[in-house]
């Protein structure tokens, strides 16, 4: 990155900046309103269901104390359902950070050609995770998918039942339905940096892989962190493609968090232990989000032109 | 600063309580919007054979009593039990509960969830007698009738295609387990597979092991697990039932794929009408999806059946089956009254003799004594007649294990049979890890 100027931080005045912030706060209250209701209310009931036995009929939920809590942490499954989830998500952001990118950076300049790409690939994102689900696992199916209809033989894998590739088709469909999401963003962000910093480089002689090196990628990181905490913490909450795609299978190859935890409250009628896992989930959640935050530095909403 | 912080910090936990949260919105069915002001609401399974039967019986009750009107809805196999069970936790049930009696039955019970009929078949003896006997067992709880048996009663068998065995120069189906191991590689050979299974949906591999264990060592092995004796499924019967299933898995016995494979999509019924597969184990409900999806399977006569065969030196009766007695009917306490009394009155209705056409038209066998008589008109009448046969004349007639257990137990048993076909587990840390749920 080129040498950044000192930056001299001028704060408005006190007594204007207070009568801005009163003037706009009420903007945020019907989402603050809705957050609390459909938010924060049910996670502390999910919080309190923790420290229960209801079994999800009866009417009196029977508290049991940390009954639940220790029945979760001593289960041999929870390491293996914590293990799925953070394959899912390490490498399934390892698989679209990449080529979001770079589609990005292939959809940020003006061609008329590129905006009509740019408008193909935003085709998946408008489906829904089931019915994406269905799909796949439809064109997927041993017997009678596009691999025994084609006579391809390479298409003909157990894609859903051998535990290795199970997963690596959920990432893949991950991949194929959230790259065109993120792939925006990173236009978005790539259209922000100014075209004189690229001026300069041309000028000091900086060819195109230097250039993508040296000023897109560094001038993306604040892009970066925010399409990495949509994935990370995204990735937490796959649920219905999973669901619908393996159901966990084969084996419990695929039992990633929130399949587990619907598994225990829905069809074991474990509520209590159901909503430990809940709590956990949104543990991970929060400190994800936290740490992705602190990798962005203290101040991830500053201004990304500095020195431009 | 920091407040903005919070809130994109709360925008990402936001999408994970979300889904949390979104356990918690069953459907609202207040089944109270209708015309008729105070209908009784009544779930059931979508799909052929069965969706235009229930819908007929329901259609044809709402028109001869104007005052009782029904209002139904209905939804696939896997979904429904996860619906009603929200619903059920949430106040909103249907005021008729369609279900398999058993387990699921005595867990609604407990919650204090369904009335108790027990006092209305002694009032209504004529509805009662007309059923077969055994149909009531799983609609039992300590002694009392929770619901009303309907419907009919659907054995599990092995299927055949015909085709498949002339092609592999098998003349007979198996009669022995041993010789059912020595036709994997016949069909094999020549490129089918031998048995057709839905893996994913995992109650079709537990199939295998409730024959399994039954011929083995007879009801007692899988009894002595439900009644909560401790260890039962170390029984060496269960240990060598385990391990014989996946030495077949092993020979490759299953369609390749099979762990991908579901149920609900009828994939495994086209696996064996288009001579994909030779055989599969799967009930009696079987036949017609066969007749609706197969084409001219069943008319050209290539379907063959069989009752699962004996395992040499077991101690099990050969004659034994499982599989559902019934399917049932019972009323949600919190229903109106109003409700209540139109859902008994709909209960006094069911299967007529319309009805009984409408089922044995689609392969099954009603659970009226003596609806065999009805059987000999039927073009399907070799199918229904061994089913009836198979029913009537069975030395026990089991219920499926995963009605049979309760939810918590039948979840693990499940989990852990997914991963024995998977061959994640041996037989040994199969019988361990249910040995844990036992008498939960």
């Amino acid at each position: 990155m080129t040498i950044a100027p000192p930056v001299v931080r001028t704060a408005p005045p006190a007594a204007s900046r207070g009568a801005r912030s009163v003037s706009v706060s009420w903007m945020a209250w019907p989402a603050l309103f809705a957050f609390t209701v459909f938010g924060i209310v049910p996670l502390f009931g999910v919080l309190v269901l923790s420290f229960s036995s209801w079994n999800g009929l009866s009417p009196n939920i029977p508290f049991t104390g940390l009954d639940s809590w220790r029945s979760v942490l001593n289960d041999p499954d929870l390491p293996h359902a914590l293990w799925v989830t953070f394959l899912i998500m390490a490498l399934s952001w390892l698989a679209q950070t990449p080529i979001s990118i770079l589609l990005g950076v292939f959809i940020a300049s003006h061609q008329r050609y590129r905006n009509w790409l740019a408008v193909l690939y935003f085709v998946p994102l408008l489906l829904s995770q089931a019915a994406i689900a269905i799909t796949y696992k439809a064109l997927l199916d041993p017997n009678f998918g596009l691999g025994a209809g084609l006579g391809w033989g390479f298409l003909q894998q157990d894609w859903l039942g051998e535990s290795k590739l199970a997963v690596g088709v959920v990432i893949f469909v991950v991949s194929w339905q959230w790259i065109p999401f993120h792939s925006l963003i990173y236009q978005g962000g790539i259209r922000q940096i100014p075209a004189s910093m690229y001026e300069a480089a041309e000028i000091d002689g900086a060819g195109r892989v230097r250039k993508f090196f040296s000023i897109t990628l560094p001038q993306l990181k604040y892009t970066i962190i925010t399409s990495s905490t949509l994935m990370v913490v995204g990735s937490l909450t796959f649920f219905d493609l999973i669901y619908v795609l393996t159901a966990g299978g084969p084996g419990d190859a695929t039992r990633a968090l929130a399949v587990d935890m619907y598994q225990r409250g829905f069809k074991a009628n474990l509520m209590g232990p159901a909503s430990v896992i809940a709590v956990i989930l949104v543990l991970v959640g929060l400190g994800l989000a936290l740490l992705l935050r602190r990798l962005g530095g203290r101040d991830a909403a500053e201004s990304q032109l500095e020195g431009a | 600063m920091k407040r903005r912080n919070f809130l994109s910090l709360s925008a990402g936990a936001a999408a994970a309580t979300g889904l949390a949260a979104c356990g918690s919105s069953g459907p609202a069915d207040t089944s109270k919007d209708s015309a008729g002001g105070d209908a009784a609401s009544y779930w059931f399974l979508s799909g052929p054979p069965g969706e235009p039967i229930r819908q007929g019986a329901v259609d044809r009750f709402n028109k001869a009593n104007a005052a009782n009107q029904i209002k139904v809805t209905t939804f696939q196999n896997d979904t429904y039990k996860d619906k009603l069970k929200t619903a059920l936790g949430a106040g909103q049930a249907p005021s008729m509960i369609w279900g398999w009696g058993g387990g699921g039955l005595k867990s609604y019970v407990d919650a204090g969830q369904v009335d108790d009929l027990t006092a209305w078949f002694g009032q209504n003896a004529a509805v009662k007698d007309r059923l077969f006997k055994s149909s009531f067992g799983p609609a039992t709880i300590d002694g009392k009738i929770y619901a009303m048996p309907c419907e009919t009663v659907q054995p599990i068998i092995m299927l055949y295609n015909k085709e498949a065995f002339e092609k592999a120069g098998v003349q007979n189906p198996p009669q022995s387990w041993a010789e059912l191991m020595s036709l994997v590689p016949k069909f094999n050979e020549k490129g089918i597979a031998p048995f057709s299974l839905a893996g994913q949906s995992r109650w079709t591999n537990m199939m295998w092991l409730e024959f399994l264990f039954d011929r083995i060592g007879g009801p007692e092995v899988f009894n002595a697990a439900y009644a909560g004796q401790k260890d039962a499924w170390s029984n060496p019967a269960a240990i060598d039932g385990l391990t014989k299933i996946q030495e077949l898995i092993n020979a490759k016995g299953f369609v390749k794929g099979f762990s991908s494979v579901t149920a609900d999509s009828n994939a495994d019924q086209a696996l064996l009408y288009r001579g994909k597969a030779a055989m599969m184990l799967h009930g009696s409900w079987s036949y017609g999806i066969i007749k609706a999806d197969g084409g001219n399977f069943i008319k050209d006569g290539k379907l063959g059946f069989f009752n699962f065969p004996a395992v040499d030196g077991g101690k099990g009766d050969p004659t034994n089956t499982v599989g559902n007695a019934g399917q049932y009917l019972s009323i949600y306490s919190k229903a109106s009254e109003h409700q209540k009394e139109t859902a008994k009155k709909f209960f006094a209705s069911l299967l007529d003799d319309t009805e009984q056409q409408g089922w044995i038209e689609s392969g099954g066998v009603p659970i009226i004594q003596g609806s065999n008589s009805k059987l000999a008109a039927s073009p399907d009448k070799d199918f229904l007649n061994a089913i009836y046969d198979i029913a009537s004349k069975a030395g026990n007639f089991a219920q499926s294990w995963d009605q049979a257990l309760s939810p918590t137990a039948a979840e693990a048993l499940l989990d852990n049979i997914s991963k024995l076909f998977q061959l994640q587990i041996s037989p040994k840390q199969f019988a361990d890890n249910m040995n844990q749920v036992i008498g939960k």
